[in-house]
């Protein structure tokens, strides 16, 4: 599974991020997290608020900090 | 209520003399932080069911139905409402000018973004009164819009970085919320906003109370009153570097008043640290070049200062 972050390194993407790998390890999901920090990218994904979090190419939630338990749900 | 709280704390249980400049502030202080608190809890709430509204790329495409002044005047509207923080700005900006939105629209709504953030708004409500708060509202917009006229009438375009216009956006689809979504995101707001900015706050209301107690009103009336020409335009310089939340100038600024400051310099002030601030700034590098920041800081500057003298203009004859 391919996780994405995107987020220029504020606060909120680094919550999200840690949040997600939380996820990761509780759910025993072997997956890589990708941190997206390239303004461009970012925006090319369709990402007009950060952070924003991808799983294999879908755009799964933007512009919130998701907790673990609703990070979980979504790799099911 | 949070008066008598705040009362007996600091008189019955610290034991300091409410006649003292010593007990002033640190009544103020407690009153000042638990109110604030209390009230933007309850109003972040409601703001965010609003703001869950109007996502950033429902905001792109409504504007994209307006033409001209029509267009910078909803863009600023639309930034009130629109949730935002400073690091969505590049995406924003990107978003927007690739869609097709005039970059000077596009200004007015980064402009009056910051400026006229909500929780900055309810705060003014709360504590200076509607008046001022609608007067903060209307000049935060009118900023936005006459900044974003400017610069689309300078025909700037060549000062945003190439790469802006080749990217190739791809779908966004908006996010569909029921009512649960909506309060869950409100819930979270209001986490997320209090546990940012009570920092801010504190720090505001700790200054606000050193000047409640301390600063010199006649010095400050002198300087910084409606008598000094120069004022506003001494506030915008002084506050362009600084970076402030919002939150935590409105109790600096209210104590500043409190001493004598005019309104509009105070007013101008505030807006100075909001909508320019060095951060700001270096984000916005990102994806425009340097002529263009330049362009940015001075439009946005020369306007917060007419602005500041409107409002102490229209404060001698109200």
């Amino acid at each position: 599974m391919e996780i994405k972050i995107y987020g220029s390194g504020c606060s909120n993407c680094v919550k999200l991020a840690n949040n997600t790998e939380k996820a990761l390890k509780e759910a025993g999901v072997d997956g890589e997290i990708i941190k997206v920090e390239d303004m461009k990218e970012i925006a090319q994904a369709g990402i007009m608020s950060t952070p924003a979090l991808g799983i294999d190419g879908d755009i799964k939630a933007k512009g919130k900090v998701l907790s673990v338990e609703e990070i979980k749900e979504l790799l099911q | 209520m949070i008066d008598a709280f705040a009362d007996i704390l600091v008189y019955n249980w610290f034991g300091l003399d409410a006649a003292t400049r010593l007990g002033e502030s640190v009544h103020f202080f407690f009153y000042d932080t638990i109110k604030i608190i209390i009230l933007l809890s309850i109003m972040i709430f409601f703001i965010s069911i609003i703001r869950s509204f109007f996502p950033p790329e429902k905001t792109k495409k409504l504007l994209s139905n307006y033409k001209k002044l029509t267009a910078h005047f909803m863009a600023s509207l639309l930034g009130v409402v629109t949730p935002f923080c400073s690091c969505s700005s590049v995406p924003i900006f990107i978003g927007f000018v690739e869609s097709g939105i005039p970059l000077g629209v596009t200004f007015s709504f980064l402009i009056t973004s910051p400026i006229v953030n909500e929780v900055a708004l309810v705060m003014l409500y709360t504590i200076f009164g509607w008046k001022i708060g609608t007067f903060y509202l209307i000049s935060g917009i009118l900023v936005g819009v006459i900044g974003g006229i400017v610069i689309e009438k300078l025909g700037m375009e060549k000062y945003v970085e190439e790469y802006v216009y080749q990217i190739n956006v791809s779908d966004d689809e908006i996010e569909e919320l029921d009512w649960n979504d909506r309060i869950a995101f409100a819930k979270k707001e209001v986490k997320d906003i209090v546990g940012r900015v009570w920092k801010y706050v504190i720090i505001g209301i700790g200054i606000g109370a050193l000047i409640h107690g301390y600063a010199p009103a006649e010095l400050l009336a002198k300087y910084a009153g409606a008598n000094n020409p120069l004022s506003v335009i001494a506030a915008v310089i002084v506050g362009i570097p600084l970076y402030a939340n919002a939150v935590g100038t409105i109790p600096i600024v209210e104590a500043l008043m409190g001493k004598g400051v005019a309104l509009g310099t105070a007013l101008s002030f505030m807006m100075a640290t909001t909508a320019l601030s060095l951060p700001a700034m270096i984000i916005l590098r990102k994806v425009i070049k340097p002529k263009l920041i330049t362009v940015f800081v001075s439009v946005v500057g020369v306007s917060i200062i007419a602005v500041g003298y409107m409002f102490n203009f229209i404060m001698t004859i109200i």
